[in-house]
């Protein structure tokens, strides 16, 4: 077995006798291309609705809520999915909300939230992390379907079209500012700015 | 024993009866039956406060209303509707009745007895009423009774 180690060891090594310069960089290439592409399929693969609520977790807590609303069945039929909100779309972004992810699923393995009761008391704080996100980048994932600047305030009921009108028009507040719980329950949120 | 499982007969037979004379949304259709059923009717949602038959009725809800949170962890209506919200919805306030308790003793916040706001106030509908109503506004009734005494 040793032996077999080393040998391969060395053909690794040892300068190629076989294949020519132009051979090796292509192949190279192609591995390259294959790499990347599996890699970004698997990145794809994770991020779709089937996968997030792959884990009960996720299934029986916040997917069950989002069937009930707005997001999951409308009169247009567009449906949000779970990445349309909680996914970025640029692929630097993505890549480092995947590594963020990484410790939730680490939190699936270790049992964090495994029950209802342990979900419902660490919610807060996961849902305090979406609105910081989403505060931060003037709430991205919902403008990336809800765009503002198409926004027709004389369709809009009247409460909507006062607060679009002016509190988003002048930048002052962002979507998640005034619609935390869109897609969820909110957790017990005395303390949290604005509802008290 | 005997007397109890004769007055349920009784009872059931009468429900059995009496409930063949009641208006259905089935149409009295027999229990095999497809009946067509009205389509499910919309919400009003045109933001324009109506006004009150009797000044101690809950007020209508004139808006959207879909999926507002009332539970334990949060009120979502009073996130417009309380005391120190309404300079920026420009919502009405709730008014101080909510704030009383079955004394009334005024309490600093919503009473728990007013906290389920939908337990009162609800949204139209745009349905045509399946019954008539004959209710007759205290205005109409005052303006009645004048008359007569004249
Ligand atoms: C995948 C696209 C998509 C994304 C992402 C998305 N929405 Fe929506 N949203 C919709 C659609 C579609 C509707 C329903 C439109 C209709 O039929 O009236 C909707 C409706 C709404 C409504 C109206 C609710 C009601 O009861 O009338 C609000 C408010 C809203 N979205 C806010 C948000 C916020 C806040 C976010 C970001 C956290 C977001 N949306 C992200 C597609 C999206
Ligand atoms: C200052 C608070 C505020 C901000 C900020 C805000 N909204 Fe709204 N929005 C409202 C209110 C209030 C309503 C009406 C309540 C409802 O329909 O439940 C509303 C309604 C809506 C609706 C439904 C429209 C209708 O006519 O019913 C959509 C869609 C929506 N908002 C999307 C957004 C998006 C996207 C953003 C970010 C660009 C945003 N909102 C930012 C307060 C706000
Ligand atoms: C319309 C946008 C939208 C969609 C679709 C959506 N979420 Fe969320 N999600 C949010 C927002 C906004 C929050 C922040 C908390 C809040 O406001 O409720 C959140 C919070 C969460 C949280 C933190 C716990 C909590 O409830 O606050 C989890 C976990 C979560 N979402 C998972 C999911 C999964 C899984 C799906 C798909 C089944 C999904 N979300 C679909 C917008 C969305
Ligand atoms: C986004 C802020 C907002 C939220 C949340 C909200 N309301 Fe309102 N409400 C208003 C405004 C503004 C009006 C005034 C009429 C209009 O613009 O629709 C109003 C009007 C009303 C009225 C009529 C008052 C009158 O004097 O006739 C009732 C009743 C009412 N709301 C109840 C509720 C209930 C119950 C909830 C929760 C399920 C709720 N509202 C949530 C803003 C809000
Ligand atoms: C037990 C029934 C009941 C519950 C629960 C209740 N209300 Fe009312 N509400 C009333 C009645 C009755 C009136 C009209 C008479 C009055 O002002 O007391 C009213 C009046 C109002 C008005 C109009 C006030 C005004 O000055 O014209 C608003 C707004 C309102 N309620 C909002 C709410 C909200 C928001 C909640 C939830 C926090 C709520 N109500 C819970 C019964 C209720």
């Amino acid at each position: 077995m040793k032996d077999y180690l080393a040998r391969i060891w060395r053909a690794i090594r040892k300068p190629s006798t076989h294949y020519s310069l132009g051979f090796l960089t292509l192949g190279g290439f192609i591995a390259g291309v294959i790499f990347w592409g599996g890699f970004n399929t698997a990145l794809e693969v994770t991020n779709t609705e089937e996968f997030c609520i792959s884990c009960h977790e996720m299934e029986n807590n916040v997917y069950e809520e989002l069937k009930s609303t707005i997001h999951y069945t409308n009169r247009s039929g567009v449906r949000a999915t779970c990445p349309d909100c909680h996914v970025p779309h640029k692929w630097t972004d993505k890549i480092a909300r995947k590594m963020q992810a990484s410790k939730e699923v680490y939190g699936k393995i270790f049992g964090s939230i495994n029950t209802r009761e342990k979900f419902l008391e660490k919610r807060l704080e996961l849902a305090q992390h979406e609105w910081a996100r989403l505060k931060a980048n003037d709430s991205l994932e919902c403008r990336n379907c809800h765009d503002f600047a198409y926004m027709d305030f004389t369709v809009q009921g009247k409460r909507a079209a006062r607060f679009h009108s002016t509190f988003v028009a002048s930048g002052e507040r962002t979507c998640i500012d005034c619609h935390k719980g869109i897609a969820h329950n909110l957790p017990d949120m005395a303390g949290v700015e604005g509802w008290n | 024993m005997m007397l109890r499982i004769l007055a349920c007969a009784i009872l059931l037979f009468s429900a059995t009866v009496l409930s063949q004379n009641v208006a259905t949304l089935r149409k009295q259709a027999a229990l095999d039956q497809e009946v067509t059923t009205e389509p499910i009717a919309n919400e009003i949602t045109n933001d324009l406060k109506v006004s009150r038959n009797y000044p101690m009725q809950p007020p209508i809800i004139p808006h959207n209303i879909r999926d507002y949170q009332i539970d334990l962890n949060v009120n979502t209506c009073l996130a417009c509707h309380s005391r120190r919200k309404v300079t920026n919805t420009q919502a009405t306030m709730v008014s101080v009745t909510h704030y009383m308790d079955r004394d009334g003793n005024f309490l600093a916040a919503v009473s728990p007895r007013r906290y389920f706001c939908t337990q009162c106030h609800v949204s139209q509908t745009d349905a045509a009423p399946l019954v008539g109503n004959s209710f007759v506004d205290v205005k109409e009734l005052m303006a009645v009774s004048k008359n007569e005494n004249e």
